[in-house]
């Protein structure tokens, strides 16, 4: 089902009539707002009166998630604290998350489009929609929320974790739609399993999963072991969180970009040149109607590409290509963006330890699981296992705490972490999507 | 009283025990005494050898991290009881013992037991005004 017909089937000519109308809008304020925007404008000889046409946007300058930490926390808001109705936020590289803000009119549109993508996975007025994604800071739990209650559907606001009482609301409460990493429902439908459940037997019949990349063959297995039908769907908080792009069930083919709310752009991420239509390279968003947090420009690192052909579903849209990888060294481990500095920071934080480590990321069954090698210097060594022990116990309590993600910690011998031409392989990455 | 035991840490894996006794045989280094402590992920291999600077250096050089560690030998009656009687001792004067392991041979008709305290010490204080012989290091390493 397109939940708003008139926008999303809009026709190419007048969606891009409404694209530069907003553009311009949205550069206006920026720079009128935003000192960051005003002066890196300024520092390449550009005035909002410049946008001529949707192709000036190439002259604009891009937004980097370092911009958005140097003006942490509420630089980048473009309107008074006093029309700020929400905060969210996301990890950063050094423990310092970038945070984003919302209008009330920013929320409407947010729950516009995530009614919009819900009902693109098969959700309508009557589902009753289980999500499970995280509430709290991050906003896949609360961004699914709004477009449900916006759809007219009833969600049970179920969060992360605490899979066995999942299971039994799923079994007592009947829910038609599942929202949730795509590694989360393959865990649900594990831990159902070792409770007795079938997935048959609920009432299940599409599922909505993003937060993380994943692949064609994850989709299949997801399909065969909860009987439902599955769509991709992505969103990053500083676009605008969950509900910037969207799979249709018919197709099933590539993310509609809600282009009326987001330009998006495919860049070379070496030199900046944007690529034409099927050209794969960095994702590049540029967002034309947030009010509190608008971004101009914005580089995800998400590796995709863009494809502007006609889709059965009716949606004019052009579609993105699965991600298919990041030009940084950003890893998603059960939905959480982990950098591997934030974890060399935990290790530096503690005094016996030599910042030697490696990152092992495997999927175990359907969940994603970190093990972090640490050498053992001379400082932190004892003849006693228990020391070490304390040592592996205190490394992830505190990874668990900047990061919020579960890690195993294993202490290997000195020099037992390949070191290439003089740089230590830091992250291996066993999955496959 | 106190005797040096030096310990490595040793990865899980295979051949890594292997690794430490071809270093030390050709480091010409006599292993008097061992124990292996180990968990799921790593061991703890502790020795008491003829040489420790010969043998901590030929280690490192290999790429182990060594530590040293003051332990105490002490004789025990090789008979029923005798160990009990240490650590009954022990026990009372509120001493504890991290770990302990036997020496490969013993002095005269009596045992040779490596203990680690927390308290050295005090545990010193403790065996021998319980009338326990405590070895000497120069005499451990020529038994």
């Amino acid at each position: 089902m397109i939940y708003n017909i008139e926008f999303e089937t809009l026709p190419r000519e007048a969606l891009e009539a409404i694209q530069l109308r907003r553009l311009q809008a949205v550069v206006e304020r920026a720079y009128a707002m935003v000192p960051f925007y005003r002066q890196k404008f300024q520092k390449t000889g550009i005035t909002p009166a410049d946008i001529k046409t949707l192709k000036d946007l190439r002259h604009l300058p891009f937004t980097t998630k370092q911009d958005l930490r140097d003006n942490y926390p509420f630089g980048m808001f473009a309107v008074p604290m006093d029309n700020v109705v929400r905060i969210h936020a996301s990890s950063g590289t050094t423990g310092q998350p970038t945070v984003v803000g919302y209008t009330a009119r920013d929320i409407t549109t947010w729950s516009e489009l995530m009614a919009r993508a819900l009902a693109a996975g098969g959700a309508a007025r009557g589902d009753i929609i289980h999500n499970a994604y995280g509430y709290g800071l991050f906003t896949g739990g609360l961004g699914i929320h709004y477009g449900a209650e916006r759809l007219g559907a009833s969600v049970i606001p179920i969060s992360g974790g605490n899979t066995k009482r999942q299971i039994l609301i799923m079994k007592d409460f009947g829910p038609t739609i599942l929202t949730c990493t795509p590694s989360y429902a393959l865990h649900l439908a594990e831990v159902a399993q070792e409770a007795g459940v079938d997935f048959k037997d609920l009432r299940f019949k599409a599922g909505i999963f993003g937060a993380e990349p994943w692949s064609e063959r994850m989709r299949q297995e997801i399909e065969r072991k909860l009987h439902l039908s599955a769509v991709d769907i992505y969103g990053l908080s500083e676009v605008i969180g969950p509900g910037v792009s969207v799979e249709c069930r018919e197709a099933k083919k590539g993310l509609h970009v809600f282009e009326d709310h987001f330009i998006p752009e495919v860049i070379n991420p070496e030199t900046g040149e944007a690529l034409p239509y099927g050209e794969t390279g960095e994702l590049v968003f540029t967002s034309i109607t947030k009010e509190a947090f608008p971004v101009i420009r914005y580089r995800t690192r998400d590796i995709s590409a863009l494809n502007p052909e006609p889709c059965i579903c009716g949606r004019t849209h052009v579609r993105m290509n699965r991600i298919s990888g990041r030009t940084d060294d950003m890893l998603i481990i059960r939905g959480v963006n982990v950098f591997p500095s934030q974890i060399e920071s935990v290790l530096m934080e503690i005094e016996e330890v030599e910042p030697h480590y490696q990152l092992i990321v495997d999927r175990e069954g359907n969940l994603d699981t970190l093990t972090v090698l640490v050498e053992v210097g001379e400082h932190a060594f004892s003849d006693e296992v228990r020391i070490l022990q304390d040592l592996e116990k205190k490394i992830t309590k505190n990874i668990k705490e900047l990061l919020g993600v579960s890690a195993k910690v294993k202490l290997v011998e000195p020099k037992t972490i390949a070191r290439s031409e003089g740089k230590a392989q830091r992250v291996i990455d066993k999955r496959k999507f | 009283m106190r005797v040096e035991q030096i310990s490595v840490f040793l990865e899980n894996k295979a051949g890594r025990l292997a690794e430490v006794t071809r270093i030390l045989a050709e480091a010409n280094v006599n292993i008097r005494a061992l124990s292996l402590a180990d968990t799921s992920d790593f061991g703890i291999l502790r020795l008491i050898v003829n040489d420790n600077n010969v043998a901590k250096e030929a280690l490192m050089k290999n790429g182990f991290t060594v530590g040293k560690t003051d332990v105490v030998a002490v004789e025990v009656e090789d008979r029923p009881g005798g160990l009990h009687k240490i650590l009954d001792s022990l026990f009372k004067a509120n001493v504890n013992v991290e770990y302990m392991y036997a020496f490969v041979q013993q002095s005269g008709s009596n045992a040779v037991i490596i203990f680690r305290f927390d308290n050295l010490e005090e545990a010193v204080r403790v065996l021998q005004a319980n009338g326990v012989t405590v070895v000497e290091a120069e005499k451990l390493y020529s038994i």
